[in-house]
């Protein structure tokens, strides 16, 4: 450990100045933007922004467009955190499984969608679904299935959107959850097969209570991601049909930057990060009363 | 003669090599659909039922991406974006290496302030974030496009508990034989921190090449849109033209495949680096 007078702080100022101006003092600001009108002529003269209080909070309690939006969020929750750490999850189990040349050069394949462009893979994916002339109406086709509106069914919408995401997000996670077996000893397997265990009951009692910390943290960072889900659907829907696809993310975009009302939209994005703060938090303490029970 | 058990330990390995190629082949799928799409000819492209290959490939595509439209620039601007990531690398680097061998007066409530910086959500930061770029006339320039992400609170964090294992003697020696400070990080300390380094540069690619969001938000002169938001434009404006899309897409996605294939090791260690914060 050195002392020294301005070098230490010579080396930390770039990257600290830059991680508060974009990561801390945007809250703040946030803050106090929620409680005022600001919108585009606010941003061109500062003077045209007054202070109204509490008003954006009261009117986003009475739109029912942000309800829907965090209604909507709050499936994708729900459906996708199973499937994401569950699919994630058994990829994992069965590639650490499965050793050889082979199975190490499928799992490149594994983590390819995790480093794609969502825009490009979007695209993709559209065309995929497309109604006309998309791959998957075709294979339906041959068992009779007329065409199915993956896109513009209201429910459907929704399913197909949530596809891609899951498609996407499983690479990162089967990483990081095969890291955590790889650092798992091989004696404690081996042990429990001698004591007779079956390979299904050592997975089951050794190898998943093992992973208890990897299966929570994955858990946690993808209810976050899910949260704050947007780029899928703000590519392949826009949040439509009728608005079945806009999660709460793309409800404060659009409010913020197509109607300009960066006054509402901050008073959404405050009640938003609450709302991951409060589930993030529940998520620990459930955490903790598991550990020590 | 085989044991039964061993027949079956052999017949499950099978099975679930099997079961990996299955799901190796519908992960890979989409893209090899992206590769296939982008030769096909415009016509072929919205054939129904559509052909696995193109019948009759093609480079159209890609040329008139070029040519009609101004993928040219939007590849170079992303370039650009990435270019300038290079310094968020160095950035957090000095910074870790700060934290990691200085003793300094409010060290601890900085070190706190960047791991705090990993609990904003970006829908929080969205908004103010923009304001701020305007405040400072940075909205619509490449720089602004780069800046929010520029520096990332676990890449600091990576750096400090990386360069905490380089042994304080190697530093007390370089400055002994009169190195300056500056002179040590840049000759000893970066040299030895080759690992993490590999990692975070590569990890900055991936994050600038793909970034969307803010591009969107900050580049509302065509001429500053990257390819990602060029991209996100051909869906809006051209809805029946898949060839073109999907060629746009390959442009945007092979670089990162081809940086992947090569540097997969580095990559999946700073995703599964990413599972122990």
């Amino acid at each position: 450990m050195r002392r020294a007078s301005l070098v230490p702080y010579l080396f930390v100022s770039p990257a600290l100045l830059l991680l508060i101006a974009f990561g801390i003092l945007p809250i703040g600001v946030a803050a106090i933007v929620s409680l005022t009108d600001m919108n585009i002529s606010g941003l061109a003269n500062w003077s045209n922004v007054e202070f109204i209080g509490t008003a954006n909070y009261a009117a986003l309690v009475a739109d029912p467009d942000f309800w829907r939006a965090l209604g909507n969020t709050g499936l994708f929750v729900v459906v996708g955190v199973p499937a994401i750490v569950i699919i994630s999850l058994a990829a994992a189990l069965l590639l650490d499984r499965a050793d050889g040349r082979f199975a190490r050069a499928l799992r490149s394949f594994y983590f390819v969608p995790a480093v794609t462009g969502i825009v490009a893979i979007s695209l993709v994916w559209g065309y995929l679904y497309n109604t006309q002339f998309g791959l998957f109406n075709w294979v339906l086709s041959w068992f009779g299935i007329p065409q199915v509106q993956w896109l513009t069914d209201p429910w459907l919408a929704k399913f197909s959107v949530a596809v891609v995401a899951i498609w996407r997000g499983t690479g990162l996670n089967t990483i990081i959850f095969l890291a955590a077996l790889q650092g798992i000893p091989r004696e404690y397997r081996e042990a429990a097969a001698l004591d007779g265990a079956g390979e299904w009951r050592t997975t089951r009692s050794i190898v998943l209570p093992l992973l208890s910390f990897a299966i929570f943290f994955v858990t946690v960072t993808t209810t976050i991601a899910w949260l704050q889900f947007f780029d899928e659907p703000f590519v392949l829907t826009d949040g439509g049909p009728l608005g079945t696809t806009t999660s709460a993310s793309i409800f404060l975009y659009k409010e913020g930057f197509r109607l300009n009302q960066f006054g509402y939209a901050s008073a959404g994005s405050i009640v938003l990060f609450a709302i991951i703060a409060v589930i993030t938090f529940v998520q620990l303490r459930l955490r903790r009363r598991d550990e020590e029970s | 003669m085989r044991s039964p058990e061993a027949v079956r330990r052999r017949a499950m390995t099978g099975a679930i090599l099997l079961l990996l190629s299955v799901g190796a082949i519908t992960t890979a799928f989409p893209l090899l659909w992206m590769l296939a799409g982008g030769f096909k000819p415009q016509r072929e492209a919205i054939d129904f039922p559509p052909t696995l290959l193109p019948q009759e490939p093609t480079l159209d595509n890609y040329l008139r991406l070029f040519s009609e439209l101004d993928f040219g620039r939007y590849l170079l601007n992303t370039v650009l974006v990435v270019l300038i990531g290079a310094f968020g690398v160095l950035f957090m680097a000095m910074a870790g290496y700060a934290f990691a061998k200085y003793r300094f007066r409010g060290k601890g409530v900085m070190f706190f302030l960047v791991l705090a910086t990993l609990m904003i959500p970006v829908q929080v930061t969205m908004i103010p974030t923009y304001l701020i770029l305007n405040g400072v006339k940075l909205t619509n320039t490449l720089v602004g496009i780069a800046l929010p992400t520029l520096v990332s609170g676990f890449g600091v964090f990576l750096f400090r508990q990386f360069m905490s294992t380089i042994p304080d003697e190697v530093l007390e020696a370089a400055r002994v034989d009169g190195a300056g400070e500056l002179r040590t990080f840049f000759q000893i300390v970066l040299p030895m921190s080759r690992p993490i380094l590999a990692v975070q540069a590569v990890l900055a690619f991936i994050t600038g090449w793909n970034s969307f969001l803010w591009p969107l938000i900050v580049a509302s002169d065509q001429k500053l849109y990257t390819l990602s938001v060029g991209l996100s434009l051909l869906n809006q404006q051209i809805a029946v033209d898949p060839a073109l899309q999907m060629a746009g897409a390959s442009l945007m996605v092979v670089p990162v495949l081809i940086v992947f294939a090569v540097f997969q090791r580095y990559v999946v260690q700073g995703f599964a680096l990413s599972g122990l914060k």
